[in-house]
């Protein structure tokens, strides 16, 4: 086994047993630390596939903005009194039992995943050579512009529906 | 090397342990937090095929995912709150009226 | 990557990382010094010399006390939250440019790999205060979690006008991109969004409000003692030591400047050291100087000048670059 699957290896195990943690967790706040570590791995594994810039993003948008909004909401509302009661709801022998199928069922298809050419034209030389912040910026404001543009649309929507919800009547 | 499959694997893995969280846990705070998990497991797979099929598109995918996914737990911790405030519990078996 | 590198790579490490932890200790002597000669006072003067051998008293001292856990206090987050601090804090020094071709990591992100860490550094304050299980420790750990959200974003949209200026990310290359002419001249609105989003940031004086004495006894730090505290501390002064690098890297080219006689390429390291400590200093002196803001002002602040402010000055950057 070479270094880069060992590599690979101490991820996969890692990053399930953190995504189990996450969601079997009693308290919010431990649920969403878990969550951060998990975040931490995944923008390694972003280094790892020459990704510098997402891994970055990761780091800053998800870690830095959206999981310290949760932990903002999670100590805002007194939630002592729910940290006491069961954590499932009655029918969760469903939910896993979804959970389960559609694992199995993704295995059964992964293995069939093969890369076909045409390959594109930003291999890892290229995008090296180019700086991965000005490639993929290229491709953003040249191929992607409208929907940036939407996306744009999307956080401004976003913005007035948290301010208009945070109102004190609504 | 380490091949393509392996982290449409774990990608698969981590999406079914988001959508376990989904449907199984009460506390609505613990089911976004799995909203997110699986969102990001789709990230992974879709960086790893951006790296693999040597194209951008997929981590200009991950950009809009990401930009969505901050816009959807404004909204969604807003209307949390905005929910708390009149009735307290974010319990999702206890939230079962249809009028505040 | 060779043996040999990764060893050059790791020695290169310890001499920084334990040079730069000298500096974080008597960067407090300094402090003390400062304020006192500015209220007329001498600073410390009983240990050793003018009192030089104070941080080293103090250490020993925070070291052997007595490490106090709250009956009450969530113990596995209580016992990590001041380390998340000091490790985001030293961490970042990785990227700075320290002389000529110098930095223990030369990344293309190395601006993002700052704002990412001083986001993950924000966590050891909130998870403190809210693992004490106490008020005072609550109430400052929210207060911080709001502040400091806000002024990232004006922080790292001031950068980005640099970013522009630069076309890179890559603090070397911003540093070389300044030699013919420092940034803070173009970019002086960035200039002033940044310094005050850094001071927001590293929670000091006037926005100190998640440790306001006054008000919260100690904010997020009221349960800590002994080491715990040193700690928070430490992460409090390693990120004003990062914060002052960046202003100097981005703004004040970093460690360009002429040649100082006889000490080749170390003059580069004593020019960077110059302008840090120059903004250190500034630091202290607006300690000694501002009362506290007052927190709807802090916020109305960063969200309503500061950030349309740095928005304002990426449109006037791009229009300059375009024509």
């Amino acid at each position: 086994m070479t270094l880069p699957q060992l590599f690979f290896l101490y991820f996969a195990v890692s990053m399930t047993g953190l995504s189990l943690l996450v969601v079997t967790r009693r308290n919010p706040v431990h649920s969403v630390l878990w969550m951060l570590v998990l975040f931490l791995h995944i923008a390694a594994l972003y280094l790892f596939l020459n990704a510098e810039f997402l891994a970055a993003i990761q780091i800053i948008v998800y870690a830095g903005a959206i999981l310290v909004l949760f932990l903002f909401v999670i100590m805002l509302l007194n939630l002592r009194r729910e940290e006491t009661e069961r954590m499932f709801q009655d029918q969760w022998p469903v939910g896993a039992g979804i959970g389960v199928v559609l694992a199995v069922f993704f295995v059964v298809i992964v293995g069939k995943i093969a890369v076909l050419a045409p390959l594109g034209e930003y291999s890892i030389d290229a995008v090296q050579a180019e700086g991965h912040i000005m490639s993929i910026g290229k491709v953003l404001y040249t191929k992607f512009l409208l929907p940036f543009e939407i996306a744009s649309l999307i956080l401004l929507v976003a913005i007035i529906g948290a301010v208009v919800l945070a109102k004190k009547r609504i | 090397m380490v091949p393509l499959s392996w982290y449409i694997l774990l990608s698969a893995v981590m999406f079914c342990i988001g959508i376990f969280g989904f449907l199984a846990r009460r506390n609505l705070i613990i089911i976004f937090i799995s909203i997110e998990l699986m969102l990001n497991s789709v990230n992974i797979s879709l960086v790893a095929f951006s790296h693999y099929l040597q194209s951008l598109r997929g981590q200009v995918l991950v950009f809009f995912i990401i930009t969505v996914a901050a816009a959807e737990a404004a909204i969604g911790l807003a209307i949390l709150i905005a929910y708390y405030k009149n009735n307290p519990t974010i319990k999702v078996d206890e939230i079962n009226l249809l009028k505040g | 990557m060779s043996v040999s590198a990764m060893l050059l790579v790791f020695i290169k490490t310890i001499l920084v990382v334990s040079v730069f932890l000298i500096h974080v200790m008597y960067v407090q002597y300094f402090e003390r010094k400062v304020i006192g000669h500015m209220q007329s006072r001498m600073g410390p003067m009983r240990v050793g010399w003018h009192g030089l051998l104070q941080p080293i008293a103090d250490s020993i001292k925070l070291f052997f006390k007595e490490d106090i856990i709250p009956s009450a206090a969530d113990r596995p987050i209580f016992y990590i939250a001041p380390i998340i601090g000091v490790i985001a804090g030293v961490s970042s020094v990785a990227v700075i440019p320290l002389w000529e071709n110098f930095s223990i990591a030369n990344l293309n992100v190395g601006i993002l790999y700052i704002l990412a860490l001083s986001s993950i550094a924000s966590y050891s304050v909130i998870l403190g205060g809210w693992a004490s299980n106490s008020k005072y420790s609550f109430l400052g750990g929210l207060r911080s979690s709001a502040q400091v959200i806000s002024y990232e974003i004006a922080m790292g949209l001031s950068l980005v006008g640099v970013m522009m200026m630069a076309g890179s990310a890559n603090l070397n290359d911003i540093v070389k991109a300044q030699a013919n002419g420092w940034f803070i001249v173009p970019q002086i609105i960035a200039f002033v969004v940044f310094f005050i989003s850094a001071l927001a940031e590293t929670n000091r004086v006037p926005f100190d409000l998640p440790e306001a004495e006054t008000e919260l006894v100690s904010g997020f730090a009221t349960e800590y003692s002994g080491m715990r505290w040193a700690l928070f501390f430490m992460a409090e002064y390693a990120g004003m030591f990062v914060m002052s690098g960046l202003a100097a890297t981005c703004f004040l080219g970093g460690w360009s400047g002429p040649q100082i006689p006889f000490m080749g390429t170390m003059s580069g390291l004593i020019w960077f050291l110059m302008k840090l400590y120059m903004f250190i200093f500034i630091y202290f002196w607006i300690r000694a100087t501002l009362p506290r803001y007052r927190y709807d002002q802090l916020m109305g602040l960063g969200w309503k000048i500061f950030i349309p402010l740095a928005l304002l000055n990426i449109v006037i950057t791009g229009l300059v670059k375009i024509l």
